[in-house]
């Protein structure tokens, strides 16, 4: 059986977090790929549903990527955005989603850094923490 | 605080004794409309719109039954207002919920004296009208459930009602007491000074103490905090997984009723039911593709936590998702835990206060650091 590789979706905000992931690439620091990217124009752009669905599709880790506070390009989307990750954590910890599967982080169009950390982190983490409950492709399930 | 006036009543006549204060009002232009539950032609309780004080002698505000909340019956009256002034009788849960609708601006309480009832539960629709047709009346009811019975010919009140801590109304006008004041007397109490006006414009004066009131509530109060923790631990312990709320809603048939009936789903379109939900068959052969099977109606659990991520936050726990359901499903303690939950998170509840802001309508810079842990 292969070792465990957690299936990771981030949205990421066109205006830091997804340029962090280009200023990564183009200063050749590799990051994890088990990352798959969704640009949004900003973080308060995530709809709670775009969440869910990725759990419910099996997703061991989401991760939003939004602008540090007081930086976001629409003023305060990224803020909206908190909040909102507060109130949906409380909703998939009830049904054994946690909260360490489920991550909000601000990174600066700069921090290309800060980008590989954060993904190689949580890709740690993850295959720490094992399989999402909701994975049905991961080694050692059975298709249902 | 002496702000009640007590209404002593022979049996058989409370809906008379509060058809005439109504009346009343109505005369002396306190209100030009009332809105409250009123005894149907054929049969059953609902709430009805009187302009004509005539017909006051039908209302039933206490009759233990509520087909729908009231909120959403007050929402569509006063959202676009029509500039008359309207007294609405509603219970706790649906004063709550109201209170959500106008911080949605989709009410208004501009025109409304706003009366609330002590609630001792509701029957479902079909139980109470059974009831009804054996020939039971609300001062029945009233009587036996204040001596802690609410069973009745084999009919109880709804889950919802069992383990509401809300017997009592808030943020209302004037509040008609029944628990604690004896099976012979109802006192009416003013919390405003709009209620103070309207009681003297009916010639009604405050000074009288419902000796028992405040231990009865609190009693009472205190019973179902208790039912309702033990609902919510043995809700958890059987439902702490997806897999555990899939097998909840094996039976949900995606009819969207819950929400059609839930006073807080406050979308004027549900995005269920937009476009964004029909797919092309080439898309539902390639989700079945992936696992060789897709059950037919898709997105059962994605819609259920997609409403509680909506709704959450605003639920009153009235219970009205349990009840609409076909095919038997209890919704409520599924929405309800949840509620509990991300209201708590914001230090919340839902109708406490008209002041109180819904948590996601504001934000701040410094707060829940704790969701990044990053500090600059």
């Amino acid at each position: 059986m292969s070792e465990f590789e957690p299936k990771i979706v981030g949205f990421f905000c066109n205006w830091c977090t997804f340029t962090a992931a280009d200023l990564a690439g183009t200063s050749r620091l590799s990051y994890p790929h088990n990352i798959k990217i969704i640009r949004m124009m900003c973080s308060g752009m995530v709809d709670p549903k775009y969440v869910i669905k990725a759990f419910l599709n099996g997703a061991d880790g989401v991760l939003i990527g939004g602008c540090w506070p007081g930086d976001c390009h629409y003023i305060n989307g990224n803020l909206k955005a908190r909040r909102r990750v507060a109130m949906l954590t409380e909703i998939l910890k009830e049904y054994g989603i946690d909260e360490k599967r489920f991550w909000l982080r601000w990174i600066a169009a700069s921090e290309g850094t800060m980008l590989r950390e954060v993904v190689s982190e949580m890709t740690a983490k993850l295959k720490a923490l094992g399989p999402s409950p909701l994975n049905r492709e991961a080694p050692g399930k059975e298709k249902k | 605080m002496a702000n009640f006036i007590k209404l002593s009543f022979k049996k058989g006549e409370l809906n008379q004794k509060l058809a005439d204060i109504f009346k009343g009002m109505m005369e002396k232009g306190v209100v030009n409309a009332l809105l409250a539950p009123m005894k149907q032609p054929k049969r059953g309780v609902m709430l009805t719109l009187v302009t004509d004080p005539f017909h006051l002698e039908a209302i039933d505000p206490f009759a233990p039954v509520a087909p729908v909340n009231g909120a959403k019956v007050v929402s569509s009256i006063t959202a676009k207002p029509s500039g008359r002034k309207m007294a609405v009788v509603l219970r706790s849960c649906e004063i709550r919920a109201l209170i959500e609708l106008c911080k949605l601006k989709q009410a208004n309480l501009e025109d409304v004296l706003l009366i609330g009832i002590d609630c001792l539960g509701r029957y479902e629709n079909l139980d109470f009208v059974k009831l009804q047709a054996a020939g039971e009346s609300s001062e029945s009811f009233i009587v036996k459930a204040l001596a802690g019975n609410t069973e009745n010919s084999g009919c109880d009140v709804s889950g919802a009602c069992k383990i509401c801590e809300f017997p009592v109304a808030d943020n209302v006008d004037l509040r008609l007491c029944i628990i604690g004041t004896g099976t012979d007397a109802l006192y009416i109490e003013s919390l405003t000074p709009k209620g103070d006006q309207a009681l003297e414009a009916v010639g009604l004066k405050t000074g009288d103490t419902p000796g028992n009131r405040e231990a009865a509530v609190q009693q009472l109060v205190k019973k179902r905090k208790e039912a309702c923790d033990a609902a919510f631990a043995q809700y958890r312990a059987s439902t702490h997984s997806i897999d555990a709320l899939e097998d909840k809603l094996a039976n949900c048939i995606n009819c969207y009723n819950c929400r059609v009936a839930c006073p807080v789903c406050y979308c004027k379109e549900c995005v269920f039911v937009t476009d964004t939900f029909r797919h092309n068959g080439d898309q539902y052969m390639g989700w079945a593709d992936t696992f060789g099977t897709l059950k037919m109606p898709t997105d059962t659990i994605f819609y259920h936590l997609t409403r509680m991520s909506h709704m959450s936050l605003f639920c009153v726990g009235c219970g009205q998702c349990t009840s609409a359901c076909p095919n038997s499903i209890d919704l409520m303690p599924i929405f309800r835990t949840a509620a509990q939950k991300t209201q708590q998170r914001f230090n919340y509840q839902a109708g406490r206060s008209h002041d109180e802001k819904q948590p996601l309508t504001v934000f701040e810079n410094d707060e829940l650091v704790e969701v990044t842990g990053q500090v600059k």
